[in-house]
């Protein structure tokens, strides 16, 4: 005889009657956690952001933003201004750091106008340009924050990822690796952008040299690397105007 | 309760999923480059194959055997996802980290193995014993391979510079030894897998097949 279990009309609503109650549980769980997640991700924007300009808690050896507790006062404290660059005019935004470059990027693809948020922060006297910039690794995104002087001089960076390969791409948001940019040059001495390079081949490991536009690779991460020096060029090219309007203003 | 210890004891060596049963070869490849990666992997299928078992059995009378195979995996699927949300909501940091593995843990094959050979015909208890069994003796594997591929591979372990500095040329590195860049690749991952499996076969005897 047959069992219960192997009728088709119990397969089909044993199929049904699960789907509706996992689909359920998940959606419920997902929007009954969704402020919680949103809050905690606004928080580690400001976190990124205060991290590129060397706001941090980094002790020896790993990366420590600074608390999530802490992280709005600081935010509020050192950074100064909140710029959009839209088609060319700067404007401020307090809300600037909520501007989603993954959606930017897409209406630039469609040949809309990509609005480009830029922070100005200021610590010791000393003022930081802050960029978001965002690409492909090889799994999945690839993003970061990059601080740089006025003559686009890299005065500190965070990278993140989606789902880089960990021990290999997931090391792009190590110290040692993010520690190299530090006053790595973006412009040659004639004001072209050129960038940054995420080499195989550059002899300087220690990166002693700063006006090579290249950072040592890391093994067995040749593509999260190339996706690195991709969204460099391809996301920091646009802040350009910008850095020479602002020399002209002097 | 010996046949239950048994369910514990037998996945760490003699039917070890990774050695033994050849299973969850993919994510040993992945993520063995440093020991915390194969540490929070480790624990992560701890639970997952822990509570999966539980779930399985306990719905092993009622699931139609057609569909079984899609239902074990909506099974998995929905445990990974609900943890994945709740650590985004209270343990962010955590989460970040974690996230990387959540595809891996889906298609681990150990998981859906031991769904579809234990807890299909076993109870609730037998199973969450056979889960962490498993997990376990996959844990002992995963790490032993990480040890080796960030200690030769990187000179460090969980991130410590335990052999000195290779830059600055310390420790070991002071009398001119180098870092095997090539444990870093997935490539050596199998032969570290391969040479745990010879030492086990030649260690005990019965379980060369002919």
């Amino acid at each position: 005889m047959e069992k219960r279990t192997d009728k088709n009309s119990y397969t089909v609503l044993f199929a049904v009657g699960m789907v509706l109650i996992v689909g359920a549980l998940l959606a419920y769980l997902a929007s009954a956690l969704k402020p919680l997640i949103s809050e905690n991700e606004r928080l580690e924007k400001q976190q990124n952001i205060l991290y590129a300009m060397g706001i941090n808690n980094n002790d020896e050896g790993s990366a420590t933003f600074v608390s999530t507790d802490e992280a709005p006062k600081l935010f509020a404290k050192y950074i100064k201004k909140q710029l959009v660059i839209e088609n060319g005019e700067v404007k401020e935004n307090a809300e600037a750091y909520l501007i989603d470059v993954k959606k930017e990027q897409a209406r630039a693809k469609e040949g809309k106008a990509r609005r480009l948020p830029l922070f100005v922060g200021e610590k010791d006297g000393k003022k930081y340009y802050i960029a978001p910039i965002r690409g492909k690794g090889l799994w999945d995104a690839i993003w970061g924050y990059v601080a740089m002087d006025e003559n686009m001089v890299v005065q500190g960076v965070y990278f993140d990822h989606k789902g880089e390969t960990p021990g290999l791409g997931a090391n792009i948001k190590q110290r040692y690796f993010m520690d190299d940019f530090y006053g790595e040059h973006l412009l040659t001495e004639a004001g072209v952008f050129k960038g940054i390079t995420i080499s195989k081949t550059n002899s300087d490991p220690t990166n002693e040299d700063k006006n090579d536009f290249e950072i040592d690779a890391i093994a067995g991460a040749t593509i999260t690397g190339d996706g690195v020096t991709a969204m460099i060029k391809k996301d920091l090219r646009l802040y350009v105007p910008y850095f020479q309007n602002l020399k002209k203003q002097g | 309760m010996g046949k239950d210890s048994k369910l514990i004891l037998d996945p760490l060596a003699d039917n070890n999923p990774i050695t033994i049963q050849v299973l969850g070869i993919c994510s040993a490849l992945a993520i063995t480059a440093e020991l915390e990666a194969s540490i929070v992997m480790s624990i992560s299928v701890l639970f997952v194959l822990g509570v999966g078992n539980v779930v399985i059995s306990l719905m092993r009378n009622i699931i139609p055997s057609k569909i079984r195979i899609i239902v074990q995996l909506i099974v998995v699927a929905t445990l990974v996802i609900i943890v994945d949300l709740v650590l985004k909501a209270f343990a962010y940091e955590l989460s970040k980290t974690l996230s990387v593995f959540v595809g891996l843990i889906i298609t681990n094959c150990i998981i859906m193995g031991r769904f579809e050979a234990f807890a299909l015909g076993n109870g609730p208890w037998r199973s969450f014993l056979d889960g962490i069994g498993n997990a376990l003796g996959y844990a002992i594997i995963l790490i032993i391979v990480g040890f080796f591929r960030e200690l030769l591979g990187s000179g460090t372990l969980l991130g410590m510079k335990v052999l000195g500095d290779p830059i600055e040329k310390t420790g070991l590195y002071a009398i001119g030894y180098e870092d095997n860049g090539f444990m870093l690749l997935s490539p050596m991952a199998l032969i570290v897998v391969g040479i745990i499996i010879w030492v086990q076969r030649s260690r005990n005897k019965s379980l060369i097949e002919d």
